[in-house]
Order: C-alpha cells, then sequence, then structure tokens
C-alpha cells in the first residue's frame, strides 16, 4: 500500500565455494530508495556504488531529491550506454517511495527497465512468481506483505537445490528506510 | 489498413526466455494523432531507441512547427537505424499513419538495419 519491501540473500560465492554468508545484497542509494543487486561480485558492488554517489551529486547539485522513476531511468541509461562497451552484469531491482507513492522497478543487465508490483531476479524467481501471482493484491499491509515474503523465502530455502540461505530484507516506507531481521535459514 | 483508417496491434508480454515477468508492457507509441510506431526486439534496445526516437521528433516539431508526415518519419527511423549498421539496434518497427490531407493509410515495416517495406494492405 504504502511500501517496498525488498529482500535478498547473503551468500557470495566463488565457483563452488561460498565466501560470504552475511553479505548484504541491498544497497540504500539514498534515504528513500533502495537497490538490491544480483550479479558479478565486482560489477555489483562498482556499479551500485556509482548510481548511489551520481544520485548523491544530483542532490548536491539541485537541492532536489530525485524520484523513484527518474533514479530508475537514469540506473537504467548507465546500463543501456554501458552495453555496448563493457556491460555491467548486473541484475537489480529499485525500489522507493516518492511523493507519488511506492514503487519498484525490474532492471536487467541488459538496460531493461519495468515497473512491476512484485519481482525476481535470478534463480528466485522460477520459486516465487507463481506464490506472488497467485497471493499478492494492492494495498497489502507490511504485515501481510511480510508474511509473503516469508512464504517466499521457505519455499525457497525447501526446493531450491542451493537453498539453506539467511536472508537481508529491507523495507522502504514514506519515513525512510527500515532493516527488518533477517531470515536466518535455521529459523525458518 | 482500411479506408482513411489503419491499426496496429501488439502483445504486452514482458518475459525472459520463459518466464513471463510483466504483462502490461507496452509496445506501440503514439507519435502525434495520426502516426502510430510499434517495437519489437531486443527489450533494451526498444526503450533505448523509443527515448532516441522521441527526442528527435521533439526537436522536428520545435523546429518545423508541425506534425512529422509518416514517410518522412519512416525514414528517419530508417537512417537512424542504418547509422548503427554494424553494431545495430536490435529492434524490428512497423509504422502505422495517416499520411497527407485526404489521410491516405501508410504502413511501412523494417529490419533491424532499416530495410524498409511499405504495403498497401497490411504488414
Amino acid at each position: 500500500k504504502d511500501y517496498v519491501l525488498l529482500i535478498a540473500d547473503r551468500k557470495v560465492a566463488y565457483s563452488v565455494v561460498a565466501l560470504k554468508s552475511d553479505h548484504d545484497k541491498i544497497m540504500h542509494l539514498d534515504a528513500s530508495k533502495l537497490f538490491a543487486i544480483a550479479g558479478e561480485g565486482g560489477d555489483a558492488v562498482q556499479f551500485s556504488e556509482y548510481v548511489q554517489k551520481n544520485l548523491h551529486l544530483y542532490n548536491l547539485k539541485t537541492g532536489l531529491p530525485l524520484s523513484t522513476k527518474a533514479a530508475a531511468h537514469f540506473t537504467r541509461n548507465e546500463l543501456a550506454t554501458a552495453l555496448r562497451k563493457g556491460p555491467f552484469q548486473v541484475n537489480a531491482l529499485l525500489g522507493g517511495v516518492d511523493h507519488s507513492g511506492p514503487s519498484l522497478y525490474h532492471l536487467d543487465y541488459l538496460g531493461t527497465l519495468h515497473k512491476v508490483n512484485f519481482g525476481a531476479q535470478g534463480y528466485g524467481g522460477y520459486f516465487c512468481y507463481s506464490i506472488l501471482d497467485r497471493l499478492w493484491k494492492p494495498d497489502m499491509s507490511l504485515d501481510e506483505g511480510v508474511a509473503l515474503m516469508n512464504t517466499c523465502i521457505k519455499e525457497i530455502n525447501s526446493r531450491f537445490l542451493v537453498g539453506g540461505a539467511d536472508f537481508t530484507i529491507k523495507v522502504v516506507t514514506a519515513e525512510g528506510i527500515r532493516v527488518l531481521d533477517p531470515v536466518l535459514a535455521s529459523s525458518a | 489498413a482500411g479506408k482513411n483508417c489503419v491499426g496496429i496491434a501488439s502483445d504486452r508480454r514482458y518475459g525472459q526466455y520463459q518466464t513471463t515477468i510483466a504483462t502490461d508492457a507496452q509496445k506501440i507509441w503514439k507519435i502525434h494523432d495520426k502516426l502510430y510506431i510499434g517495437l519489437s526486439g531486443l527489450a533494451t534496445d526498444v526503450q533505448t531507441f523509443i527515448e532516441k526516437l522521441k527526442f528527435r521528433i521533439t526537436l522536428y516539431q520545435l523546429r518545423e512547427e508541425r506534425d512529422i508526415k509518416p514517410s518522412c518519419f519512416a525514414q528517419l527511423v530508417s537512417t537512424m537505424l542504418y547509422e548503427k549498421r554494424f553494431g545495430p539496434y536490435f529492434v524490428e518497427p512497423v509504422i502505422a499513419g495517416l499520411e497527407g490531407p485526404n489521410n491516405e493509410p501508410y504502413l511501412c515495416a523494417m529490419d533491424l538495419l532499416g530495410c524498409t517495406s511499405t504495403a498497401k494492405g497490411f504488414v
């Protein structure tokens, strides 16, 4: 209704080895935007920091915060320009709340942007889209949203081959960003 | 195309391989009251190309103070695509409009390099 909820797993993998299992993949672009990134290690961090700093620069130059739509389009343009030079292997979900309400954008590494009500990047989609299709309704309260997220997490942890993962959960509301308790595989 | 009328239709799926991500994608854009363009192909190039096209059309409108003719628009699209001959936009445009004072139907489809094929009945 008035929030965007993003979750991401916390594992960093290097071929078959899990390097780290408490890595935060949801970056705060500014006080009202979250950027959940899936992709190649270096690219993911570099690109998201680049976007974050450019948004900050815009804020410093103009004194205005960028709307979520504008930030999403800016990010898309960066990815699309880089596509034919040296593409960033970064798939992302950009969520934010601004004067026009909450919005979520699905961005892939080629620079395809789409505003969505719910979305997933990576293998998560195979498991979660059907759950979200069935159970998502417009104007859900935050508690209902979190319950829906927990259903998705349970599904991933039981059916995904590389499941049993911890998840970071962050929510953006009109008041700002809140980090909810991470869901630990042990408690799922 | 019909008598002084044209129609253009597209699906609304945005998907990756077998997964459908959205069912409300826009693939047809209005250029002006008597001109529409439909773009299919690689989604990111569709988005980039329509942004560039809107830019060129806005400039045209500011300079010429009139709406662009469909045949002229088709030429513009063709040229823009051919400029990228050796690194093309992966888009396949379909242009539908009404040309001239008599509202003659204008239908034109193009490949990714800008090769136009104008037709009378349908493309």
